[in-house]
C-alpha cells in the first residue's frame, strides 16, 4: 500500500445552470481516500450520488464538474476529456447500480455482458472473456456459473443480479469502487449476503470502496469512516464506530430519528433542517 | 401459439364480415353490372336470385365465406377473368415495390432516427426531423410528378414510368413475379439493371414515407432508451459511445421497431395506389384503381381481401420474430 491516498477531492463542486439561476448539487466536498471503506450518508439530493458519478466523469450534461483537484491513483481528473475517463471506468474506478432489474440490458445475457467489459478493456478474445467472466461469476458465489451466464436478466433474482453486477463491474479489476445504494433494491435477507460478497472482494483485491446509501446502520457496520452530506456539502466526517458520538445537529437528528427495537416512542422525532449547515 | 391461432382466425372472420358489408352497402347493384339496364324486370329478378341475392343475409354470408375460402372471389368485370387470377397477376408487381420501398425506410430510417436521438435538440436533429415532417406532409403523386421530372425527363438518370422498357417484356420467365429477382436468377443482366432503373424511383418516393415514419420512431424509442438505467452501467464499464447507442440501446429498440416495420409495410401498400397511378406501375393499387373506378365490385372486394390478409399476415409475422429480438418474449410462449 502506498502513501499517496487513492483518491483525492479537493472542493468538487457540480452546478447545473438553470434559467432561475444555477442548481449547485455538490458544494465544495473534500475527501481523500486510501484503500479503506468509505461510507457517504445523506437524504435524498443530498449529493452524494452525484459525487460517485463526478468521480466517474458521468455528470449528464449540462452538469459542469469543478474541482481544485481530482485524483484518482495520481491521475488528475480534471484535466481528463471524455475519452480518457472512458479508459478509466470499469478499469480504475467502477460503479454499481441500485436495482440490478433496471441496471442491466434486458436483451443481453448476463455471461454477455460481464464479458463485455474484460472484452472492452483487454481486448480478449471471445474464449478469454467467456472464461473470465466465468471466473468471475464464481467469485460471486455463483454456484453454477455455466447456467447462469446463458440466463437473461429478467431470469435471475434481485440478489443474483446484483452479483451479476459486481461481477461485470469487477472482471477488469477496478481500484476504485463506487456503490450507489447497492442494496436498497434487495429484500432484507439478501441485502447482507450481497453486501459480505462484495466487502470480501473488495478487501481481498485491495480496493478503496464508496458505499452511498440513505441507510446509517449499514454504513455504520461495513465502513472504517463515514461522510455525512446534507445540501451538497460534506457536514460531518467520523469514523464509523464512533457515528453515535456524531456533533453536527444534522447527524444527530438522523440519529435520533432511528426506531429501536425495544424501545417504544410513541413518536419519532423529526428531523430538523437548518439551511445554514448548506451554507456554512 | 394456439392462441396466435385463435387471433390470426378471429380476424379473419372479422374481415370477411366487412368486406361482406362493404359489398352490401355500396351503391353499386351487382344485378344490374350483369343484365346492364335495358334488361327487363324478369330476367333481373332472375339473375338476382341466380347470384343468391334473394336468400337471407346471413346464408349469404355463409355462402360468400365458403367460396372466399376457396380462393373464389368471382369474375372481374373489366378483364373477365377471375379476380384470384387478377390479383395474383397484379400482386408480385406492388410486393416487389414495396419490398424495395420498406428497404429503403428500414435502411435510411433507423440510422437516421438513431442519429436525431443521440444528438437531440442539435442541427443533426433538426435536420432528420425537418426532413421526415416534408416526407409525412408531401402528397405521394406530387413527389412522383417531380421526381420524374427531375430525375427522368431532366437528368435521365432513372427509367420512366412501368416496371420495364418494352422491348424487355417477356425475356424473363416469371418465376416469383418480381422482375428483379427473376432475372438475376435467368442471368438477364441488362433486364435486370432495366428493371432497376423503373424500380428505383417509385420505391425511393414511396420509401420516403416510411423512412419518414420510422425515423420519427426510432428516434423517440431511442430518446426511451437512453434514459434507461442500464445505459448509465455499460458507460460505467468503460465502452464507448458508439457501443452504448448502437449495440445496447438500439437491440433495446429493436423489440418495439418490429411492430412498426410491419405495420409500415402494412401501409406501404395502401400508399402504392397513388404511387402505382403516377409511375404507371402495374400493381395492385393501379388494379384496385381501376376497378374502383369501374364500379367493379368484385375486384375491389377481392383487393380489399388481399390487403387485409397480408395485414394478418405481418401482424403474425411480427409476433413470430418478437422472441427473436426479446428474450422476455421467449418465455411467454
Amino acid at each position: 500500500m502506498s502513501d499517496t491516498p487513492l483518491l483525492t477531492l479537493r472542493n468538487l463542486r457540480v452546478v447545473y445552470p438553470g434559467d432561475e439561476g444555477d442548481l449547485v448539487a455538490v458544494r465544495n466536498v473534500s475527501f481523500d481516500l486510501g484503500r479503506e471503506r468509505l461510507g457517504i450518508v445523506g437524504e435524498s439530493g443530498s449529493g452524494k450520488s452525484t459525487t460517485g458519478r463526478a468521480i466517474m466523469g458521468l455528470v449528464a450534461a449540462p452538469g459542469i464538474v469543478t474541482a481544485d483537484e481530482m485524483r484518482l491513483a495520481g491521475k488528475d481528473l480534471t484535466s481528463l476529456d471524455e475519452r480518457g475517463f472512458r479508459r478509466l471506468r470499469g478499469k480504475k474506478v467502477a460503479m454499481i447500480l441500485q436495482d440490478p432489474k433496471y441496471s442491466l440490458d434486458p436483451v443481453m445475457s448476463v455471461g454477455q455482458q460481464i464479458a463485455e467489459t474484460h472484452r472492452c478493456h483487454f481486448r480478449s478474445s471471445m474464449n478469454a472473456a467467456r472464461a473470465a467472466a466465468l471466473d468471475m461469476l464464481a467469485a460471486v458465489h455463483i454456484r453454477d456459473p455455466e447456467r447462469v451466464y446463458a440466463l437473461y436478466p429478467h431470469q435471475v433474482s434481485g440478489g443474483m443480479g446484483q452479483r451479476v453486477m459486481i461481477a461485470m463491474m469487477l472482471i477488469a479489476g477496478p481500484d476504485l469502487l463506487i456503490a450507489d445504494e447497492p442494496t436498497s433494491a434487495l429484500d432484507v435477507t439478501v441485502q447482507h449476503q450481497v453486501l459480505a460478497i462484495m466487502d470480501d472482494l473488495v478487501r481481498s483485491r485491495g480496493m478503496g470502496l464508496i458505499l452511498i446509501s440513505h441507510n446509517l446502520h449499514l454504513v455504520s457496520s461495513f465502513c472504517d469512516r463515514v461522510l455525512v452530506m446534507y445540501g451538497g456539502r460534506v457536514v460531518e466526517t467520523c469514523a464509523a464506530g464512533e457515528l453515535s458520538k456524531a456533533r453536527h445537529p444534522y447527524t444527530r437528528g438522523l440519529l435520533a430519528s432511528l426506531p429501536e427495537l425495544g424501545r417504544r416512542r410513541a413518536e419519532l422525532p423529526q428531523l430538523r433542517r437548518d439551511p445554514a449547515w448548506a451554507e456554512g | 401459439m394456439c392462441r396466435l391461432l385463435f387471433s390470426v382466425l378471429s380476424t379473419f372472420l372479422g374481415l370477411t364480415c366487412v368486406t361482406f358489408f362493404i359489398g352490401r352497402v355500396i351503391p353499386i347493384d351487382p344485378v344490374l353490372a350483369i343484365v346492364g339496364d335495358k334488361a327487363s324486370m324478369a330476367t333481373y329478378n332472375r339473375v338476382r336470385s341466380e347470384i343468391g341475392l334473394d336468400l337471407p343475409i346471413p346464408v349469404q354470408y355463409w355462402r360468400y365465406l365458403i367460396k372466399v375460402l376457396h380462393g373464389d372471389f368471382g369474375n372481374s368485370v373489366i378483364t373477365s377473368q377471375p379476380v384470384l387470377q387478377d390479383l395474383l397477376r397484379v400482386f408480385p408487381a406492388t410486393l416487389e415495390l414495396s419490398l424495395m420501398a420498406l428497404m429503403i425506410g428500414v435502411i435510411f430510417g433507423i440510422p437516421l432516427g438513431v442519429i436525431a436521438a443521440t444528438h437531440r435538440g442539435r442541427w443533426q436533429d433538426q435536420v432528420i426531423r425537418f426532413g421526415s415532417l416534408i416526407g409525412y406532409s408531401m402528397p405521394v403523386f406530387w413527389l412522383g410528378l417531380i421526381g420524374l421530372l427531375v430525375f427522368y425527363a431532366k437528368l435521365g438518370w432513372v427509367e420512366g414510368p412501368g416496371r420495364l422498357d418494352v422491348s424487355y417484356d417477356d425475356i424473363v420467365p416469371v418465376v416469383t413475379g418480381l422482375i428483379t429477382v427473376d432475372s438475376l436468377f435467368a442471368g438477364e443482366h441488362e433486364v435486370f439493371w432495366n428493371s432497376l432503373g423503373h424500380l428505383v424511383l417509385p420505391a425511393a418516393i414511396l420509401g420516403y414515407l416510411s423512412l419518414a415514419y420510422v425515423a420519427r420512431m426510432t428516434r423517440s424509442f431511442m430518446l426511451g432508451q437512453l434514459k434507461q438505467e442500464y445505459i448509465l452501467a455499460t458507460l460505467a464499464k468503460g465502452l464507448s459511445p458508439f457501443r452504448v447507442v448502437w449495440v445496447h440501446a438500439l437491440g433495446n429498440v429493436w423489440v418495439q421497431l418490429v411492430t412498426v416495420i410491419a405495420l409500415t409495410f402494412g401501409s406501404l401498400l395502401e400508399g402504392a395506389v397513388l404511387t402505382e397511378t403516377v409511375f404507371a406501375w402495374p400493381g395492385l393499387g393501379l388494379y384496385m384503381k381501376n376497378s374502383l373506378f369501374n364500379a367493379d365490385l368484385n375486384a375491389v372486394l377481392g383487393g380489399t381481401m388481399l390487403v387485409g390478409v397480408v395485414y394478418i399476415g405481418l401482424n403474425m409475422l411480427s409476433d413470430l420474430i418478437y422472441p427473436l429480438v426479446d428474450p422476455r418474449a421467449r418465455e411467454r410462449r
